[in-house]
């Protein structure tokens, strides 16, 4: 019987794979991107009536697989719960991690992942009815707090009660959908989370308007890219494919623009080495010249990205805040490209 | 007593059929004998009425005459009334089905589903027509699945994390359950052999299976089961998911075929033991015959409540019909409607359930005779 | 043909030992029970390897010292003190003594409906039989999951907030029904409670006897005595009197409304509510299939002795018809019990902080320790598992059938 069952297990199991050292090699000959996800956030990564993926952290894991392969749709999501992301990365099965993931110290250095920059300046904080007349989170006293488990936000939580000394009740779940239906249903008097989460829930209530999101921000929640610890190569494209977007919108160069900036060298050497007119940059990642082009031509820059996705114009109507260019009074900011 | 003289006399045994009294016959006499007929019964009736009808009207008015069916979004249903809101519904109902199965791609499996049922017809049917040629098929039928499913070999591959929705669940399950037969049936001859070395083995594997939540064996699937493969190795993770839910689901099918065994009467083995019959002839010849016969309805009950758990992948992040319903309502144009989510799927799982319980149900009673006679 | 003969010949010696070995019934047992022993432990061995190797290469270590490391996450329902600066360890027990008030709470709810409905299903009444129908099939023919997510929302949307239960939601201004948890008066036990836990206990152990010496009465003379409701007056009525003689030594902490939430008192949160709800629901209605398929297997001869007799249907039912039901019962009883605490599992869905919420969910997911972790859920599973069927296979031994 067991080696009918192997056999049947070896007929079934296409998908086994045996993996090799480089992620990048890999990659290029599955011909597939494995990207893992969030299963279901609003602005960052929903699904929607045909079934594809679309937001934020999907433009990110598109232009990776533009740079990569040469073709933004070559994907596999691999879609994860907050438990899940870091054992799906770990096992393998996911070549990137593009799933709002806070860096911090000890999923860095002893949970052994490798974090690649910052793509979303987050913060957690807090969103009331605005009848409750709530003022400051230090008000908060006693309240039921509806959280996510599983993520960064509980462990602040406990803490930021702790610091200053009042109680409260904590409220968890898997999802951010369960969230939303307790807040609604007053399970809980105030929803914690990112900040861009709460815009983003607030933006699927039936009645924005009587939510307010309390001045603090108790926590600093940098989101970013995840990698494996101990491949340098495949982290380096991670993190440079990043800040290709990024310096895209420093330079002004759009998925509009692009097709023309890059066919030829123009004045601005550092566009040009860039786009791959000038010196070969995307040879050093092991990849061709072509692949930031590529990357911007299919998501467009770091701001098209943040204004389709979770922009003013769009549902989830957030501000750039820390998230504009260093230029314009943010964070964001690339090292350069030389 | 004065009107007798209109009663009409008849000659004895010439009397013709009178009606029954109203209150015997008919449908007051079937209200007084099923309603009314004590007053714990009359209590109990008024009970049930009033609770039917606090329940019935305003659940009819949320799912029907209240309902939207045609909408663009949440707040066009809103605009349009205060019911259920199935026009979100609507809109995912393939994706509900298929999950990220390629559209183009979509006859496969249900090419594939109606199969099964050709599949299924040798096994349970005595009386299907070429039975021995068809049973070659059945057993085939695993395989053909897999490739229709899957591709390669002149269809376009198709990836299992494009598998989705409903389709999901029905792949979880049937493989489940097929898979887990033979392993079940070595586990309970294991269970009932009388070397204590084996039966230890098997009774500790059973007990095992039986004593752990599915969803800390899907746990292990998606965060330990890679440790215990050979450093570099992966497996696709609904590849881990079908391998622990076939060792779950043994455990319960292992149970269901040792109550087959036990009621196989002692004088079988030992008539086959006469014979002259080896451990294995004997099995295949006498006794599992009759003990796999018997043990249909539990297998069908068994698959049942498997079929229910596969809503459990859920929380390993695969997308099955739940998941899809829970993917789809993050969506910031329908988000929040997660009852009429609920509700569809709950629909969906009781015509399947419900279905194969009658016909579970069917076989016992027609088992039951057969074994009288 | 001759060849082989002489083949067979020349070795014969050899072969007849080993054919003799494989022929002997016993010596064949043995060597496959080897085999099959062997074959495990390298199996075993195989996957420790493999083990060792891949946390090496992922630079883990299989400890459990992350339990004595502070947890620094809150709970909203614990059974025993706890905080944010509790232990890992702590916060399993809080989980582990969740999961078995869950378990506990359930399986009492869930006999309790189920016995109650499966004698409906069987009642005289055409309308509450086809209800009670109805419930069943669709109830049993659902996921669990579903119902779960299902009664959460219920229980959430349908009780009003802590405001709302001031003025509406509660009994007596003593126990309110909030969307945030039933709040009821805590009672904290003064000087000489004691006493009256005394009185309890003697109650009950009173009872025993009594019960014992009415049986022998009803044998020997056929006088009946109402057993049940004399138990009940004394269980409650001495311990009453006990209470009023020392002079009410119970202070109640009442709860009361203060800011957002309800403050003091004992709390139940609809998180337990709603799964002790949904999986007594899920699992009554298979208990009432169970219980209906009992009554149904006694004999219908049983009914008639007992009517003719005299007695009515419920003492029929009570006395005659359930007793000699049970032995039917309970096995199948016994894994639905397994099932409702293995089913408490899914609390994860609606956030319930049982073991796979603590231990196996925010722990696991703090310190990376999958192995670990999953070990402690699994080992907790399985020994509640063993429990409960070795207590069920001791009932079941004392209720067997006496074959004189």
């Amino acid at each position: 019987m067991k080696r009918i069952l192997l056999g049947a297990t070896a007929a079934l199991a296409l998908g086994a794979t045996a993996v090799s050292a480089g992620t990048l090699d890999d990659v290029k000959a599955r011909g597939e991107l494995n990207c893992i996800v969030n299963s279901g956030f609003v602005g960052f990564a929903s699904v929607d009536k045909n079934g594809k993926y679309q937001g934020y952290d999907i433009d990110y894991c598109k232009a990776t697989a533009a740079a990569v392969l040469g073709d933004a749709s070559k994907i596999k999501y691999k879609p994860a719960t907050g438990k899940t992301r870091f054992t799906i990365l770990n096992s393998k099965e996911g070549d990137v991690l593009w799933r709002n993931t806070t860096w911090t110290f000890v999923r860095d250095v002893d949970v052994k992942l490798a974090f690649q920059g910052v793509n979303y300046y987050d913060g957690q904080g807090f969103m009331v009815p605005k009848k409750l007349g709530v003022k400051s989170a230090k008000d908060l006293d006693g309240a039921s707090v509806c959280i996510q488990t599983g993520t960064t936000t509980e462990l602040n939580l406990a803490d930021f009660f702790r610091v200053n000394k009042i109680k409260y009740e904590p409220v968890p779940t898997e999802g951010n959908e369960e969230s939303r239906r307790n807040i609604l249903a007053g399970r809980c008097d105030v929803y914690t989370t990112d900040a861009s989460g709460l815009a983003a829930t607030r933006a699927t209530f039936k009645d924005p308007e009587n939510w307010v999101i309390l001045p603090e921000i108790i926590s600093k929640e940098p989101l970013g890219p995840v990698t494996r610890h101990g491949d340098d190569q495949w982290s380096d494209i991670i993190r440079w494919t990043k800040n290709a977007l990024l310096a895209a919108e420093e330079l002004g160069i759009t998925s509009k623009n692009v097709d023309e900036l890059g066919a030829k060298a123009g004045n601005n050497p550092e566009i040009n080495r860039l786009l791959g007119t000038e010196g070969d940059l995307g040879g050093m990642l092991g990849l061709d010249k072509k692949w930031a082009h590529r990357a911007i031509k299919a998501v467009g820059n770091y701001g098209e990205i943040f204004e389709r996705n979770i922009g003013k114009n769009t549902p989830v109507g957030l501000e750039r805040g820390l998230n504009a260019l260093w230029t314009n009074g943010g964070l964001q900011y690339t090292p350069p490209f030389r | 007593m004065s009107d007798t003289s209109t009663t009409q006399r008849y000659p004895i045994g010439q009397i013709p059929d009178m009606p029954p009294p109203l209150l015997e016959s008919g449908i007051f006499y079937w209200v007084r004998k099923n309603l009314l007929s004590s007053w714990t019964n009359v209590a109990l009736t008024i009970l049930a009425v009033w609770f039917l009808w606090l329940v019935l009207p305003p659940m009819y008015e949320w799912m029907f005459s209240n309902a939207v069916f045609e909408a663009a979004d949440r707040a066009g249903c809103q605009a349009l009334g205060d019911g259920a809101c199935w026009a979100f519904i609507q809109e995912r109902f393939t994706i509900f089905i298929y999950g990220f199965y390629p559209e183009p791609e979509r006859w496969r499996p249900i090419l594939a589903f109606g199969l099964l049922f050709v599949a299924l017809g040798p096994l349970l049917f005595d009386g299907f027509p070429y039975r021995g040629k068809a049973m070659l098929f059945s057993m085939a039928y695993p395989f053909v699945a897999a490739w229709l499913l899957l591709g390669g070999g002149g269809l376009t591959q198709v990836t299992t994390d494009q598998f989705g929705g409903m389709l999901l669940n029905v792949i979880v399950g049937v493989t489940g359950i097929t898979f887990s037969l033979p392993i079940g049936i070595v586990l309970a001859l294991g269970r009932a052999s009388n070397m204590p070395a084996v039966r230890i083995i098997c009774v500790t594997f059973i007990e095992f299976i039986r004593g752990v939540p599915l969803i800390t064996l899907l746990f292990v699937a998606s965060t330990m089961l890679s440790y215990f493969l050979p450093p570099g190795t992966s497996f696709d993770l609904l590849m881990r998911v079908l391998i622990m839910v076939t060792l779950f689901s043994s455990g319960y099918m292992a149970e269901v075929i040792r109550g087959g065994l036990q009621a196989i009467p002692r004088g079988q083995y030992e008539a086959a033991d006469s014979m002259g019959l080896k451990y294995w002839q004997s099995m295949r010849l006498i006794v599992l015959p009759q003990a796999l016969k018997i043990s249909i309805p539990g297998i069908v009950n068994t698959f049942i409540g498997l079929f229910k758990d596969t809503t459990l992948v859920i929380i390993i992040g695969l997308l099955d019909i739940l998941g899809m319903g829970r993917a789809s309502l993050a969506d910031s144009k329908w988000a929040g409607l997660s009852s009429e989510v609920y509700i569809s799927i709950a629909v969906f799982f009781f015509l399947f359930c419900f279905a194969m319980s009658r016909y579970s149900l069917y076989l016992e009673g027609k088992l039951e005779t057969g074994h009288k006679n | 043909m001759a060849s082989v003969n002489t083949v067979a010949q020349s070795d014969s010696g050899q072969r007849n030992f080993i054919a003799r070995l494989w022929y002997d019934k016993e010596a064949r047992g043995v060597i496959l029970q080897v085999l099959t022993v062997s074959i495990l432990f390298a199996f075993i061995a195989y996957i420790t390897s493999n083990v060792i190797a891949n946390l090496a290469l992922v630079g883990k270590t299989f400890s459990f010292d992350f339990l004595a490391e502070p947890a620094h996450y809150d709970i909203n329902q614990s059974l025993i003190e706890y905080s944010s600066k509790s232990t890992h360890l702590r916060a399993g027990l809080v989980g582990m003594l969740n999961t078995l008030a869950v378990a506990v709470v359930g399986i009492i709810v869930a006999t309790v409906l189920g016995f109650v409905l499966g004698v409906l299903r069987l009642s005289p009444n055409w309308l509450i039989s086809k209800m009670v129908y109805c419930y069943v099939e669709f109830v049993r023919n659902t996921p669990v999951l579903l119902q779960i997510l299902l009664v959460h929302g219920i229980v959430v949307h349908s009780l009003p907030s802590p405001r709302g239960a001031q003025d509406g939601g509660n009994l007596a201004e003593t126990i309110f029904f909030t969307n945030r948890g039933v709040f009821a008066p805590q009672p904290l036990p003064q000087d000489g409670f004691g006493f009256v836990i005394g009185a309890f206990v003697l109650a009950i152990v009173g009872c025993f006897i009594f019960k014992r010496w009415a049986k022998k009465r009803q044998d020997e003379t056929g006088k009946y005595l109402p057993v049940f409701l004399i138990s009940l007056g004394a269980i409650i009525g001495l311990p009453l009197l006990v209470y009023l003689l020392m002079g009410a030594p119970l202070d109640w902490n009442h709860p009361e409304l203060k800011g957002f939430n309800f403050k003091g008192g004992f709390v139940v949160r609809p998180e337990f509510l709603a799964l002790t709800l949904a999986l007594s629901i899920y699992t009554a209605a298979f208990i009432a299939e169970i219980v209906r398929a009992g009554i149904e297997a006694i004999n219908k001869g049983q009914w008639e002795a007992s009517l003719a007799v005299g007695m009515s249907r419920s003492r029929t039912l009570s006395e005659v018809i359930i007793p000699q039901a049970m032995r039917v019962i309970v096995p199948p009883l016994t894994s639905q019990y397994l099932n409702l605490t293995k089913n408490s599992s899914l609390a994860i869905a609606i956030g319930y902080m049982d073991i796979v919420a603590t231990i196996g969910g925010i722990t696991l997911m703090q310190t990376g320790k999958e192995m670990e972790t999953m070990i402690i859920v699994i080992g907790f599973y399985l020994s509640v598992s063993l429990t409960i069927s070795m207590f069920m296979n001791w009932y079941n031994k004392r209720i067997k059938l006496v074959e004189r």
